[in-house]
């Protein structure tokens, strides 16, 4: 079985989870096995932007010494070998479209959308 | 190939999310790739449907081949007669969800 | 073969109408008798939690037992006897490190922990799967 994940809510609560939950449960899924591909769209494009800065956070005498890195774990997917897409349009829609994007990612017009997700068993619209 | 099966289910109304005009186009876009698409309204989803409302982006979604259902007790407990929906859009039960998955259909949740 | 549909849940208790919806659609498939998994993660894990409690509302002008209000770890057990009763199961996993951050270990009979890898093996052994992301 293949899946493909459409990922398209952007920074929900990533400073408490040190992440995105759902690049998370990709890689976690990826190591117990799972086909994946990913498809950024909306404004979880920005996750594929180089230069992200989560650090410096701190809460009274509580500080974040582990901020999450998105881009970073983007980047960690494709090296394992999952397809990672971002929708050219949303790119361009938020200013990016001369931004330097992760490498390896792979930019889809919107009206190839449909043929991606024909290629999956299962899309996961989270 | 075979024809593939989706249903696309959309929860939000386009008063509130901008994005729901694009997943009408992206249901419009499956069916011109050959497919089977019904967009199901559920929740909010069900509010342009109502004759008078902001009802373009359904009305055009059906012209363009796909089933457009919008959920019976989303309706109701909106206050939406049946005799209030704009053109294209038919009430339905939930049931064709579970349907829908039983018979190994793709599922987007939006 | 029996039928076997999975759905993975976000939305914490009482926040969103996603959750009632994803309710109905568990219930249509109990009363059929399929097997149905559910994937509870990040918010939705305290869909079970036993600590739940009923409230008086004075603005309704119930109290407790009038107001009858609804606790989400009842409508899990609920679904869960309906689901044997018609033949079939439903398996109520919660993200294991998702409980851990909130707290919310303590859980009604029937709902056991896991971790990612029971999502996809649930997918991978069922008919269809619906993901209600959260916003």
């Amino acid at each position: 079985m293949k899946v493909l994940q459409v990922i398209q809510s952007a920074y929900r609560a990533t400073l408490e989870e040190q992440d995105d939950t759902i690049v998370w449960i990709t890689h976690a899924m990826k190591g117990a096995g799972a086909d994946l591909e990913v498809l950024l769209r909306g404004s979880a494009v920005n996750y594929a932007v180089l230069g992200q800065d989560a650090s410096g956070l701190s809460f009274g005498s509580w500080r974040q010494s582990e901020p999450p890195k998105i881009a970073e774990d983007v980047a960690a997917l494709i090296k394992k070998g999952v397809g990672v897409f971002v929708v050219e349009e949303d790119v361009a829609e938020r200013g990016l479209g001369n931004a330097r994007l992760v490498d390896g990612i792979q930019r889809l017009p919107r009206a190839g959308i449909p043929a991606l997700m024909d290629r999956s068993d299962q899309v996961w619209m989270w | 190939m075979a024809i593939g099966k989706y249903m696309v289910i959309a929860s939000r109304d386009p008063f509130e999310s901008r994005d729901v005009d694009q997943l009408y186009d992206l249901a419009a876009g499956i069916v011109r790739e050959g497919n089977e698409v019904t967009v199901f309204l559920v929740q909010n989803g069900v509010l342009p449907a109502r004759f008078g409302a902001r009802s373009e982006g359904l009305t055009k979604l059906s012209a363009r081949g796909v089933k457009v259902l919008a959920d019976e007790f989303s309706l109701r407990e909106r206050a939406i007669g049946g005799d209030q929906l704009v053109s294209g859009v038919t009430p339905s039960p939930l049931d064709v969800i579970v349907d829908h998955l039983a018979a190994g259909g793709k599922a987007l949740w939006h | 073969m029996a039928t076997t549909i999975t759905f993975a849940l976000m939305d914490p208790p009482y926040e969103s109408a996603r959750s009632t919806t994803a309710f109905r659609l568990i219930d249509i498939a109990a009363r059929r008798g399929y097997n149905v998994n559910v994937f509870a993660y990040e918010g939705a894990v305290a869909t079970p939690f036993a600590q739940q409690k009923a409230h008086p509302n004075a603005v309704h002008g119930r109290d407790a037992a009038q107001e009858n209000h609804p606790l989400p770890k009842d409508w899990v057990a609920a679904l869960m006897q309906a689901a044997a009763q018609n033949g079939g199961k439903l398996d109520w996993v919660n993200c294991g490190l998702c409980v851990d951050e909130r707290g919310v270990a303590e859980v009604i009979e029937g709902v056991r922990r896991g971790t990612p890898g029971d999502l996809w093996r649930m997918a991978s052994e069922s008919q269809g799967t619906l993901i209600i992301g959260t916003r």
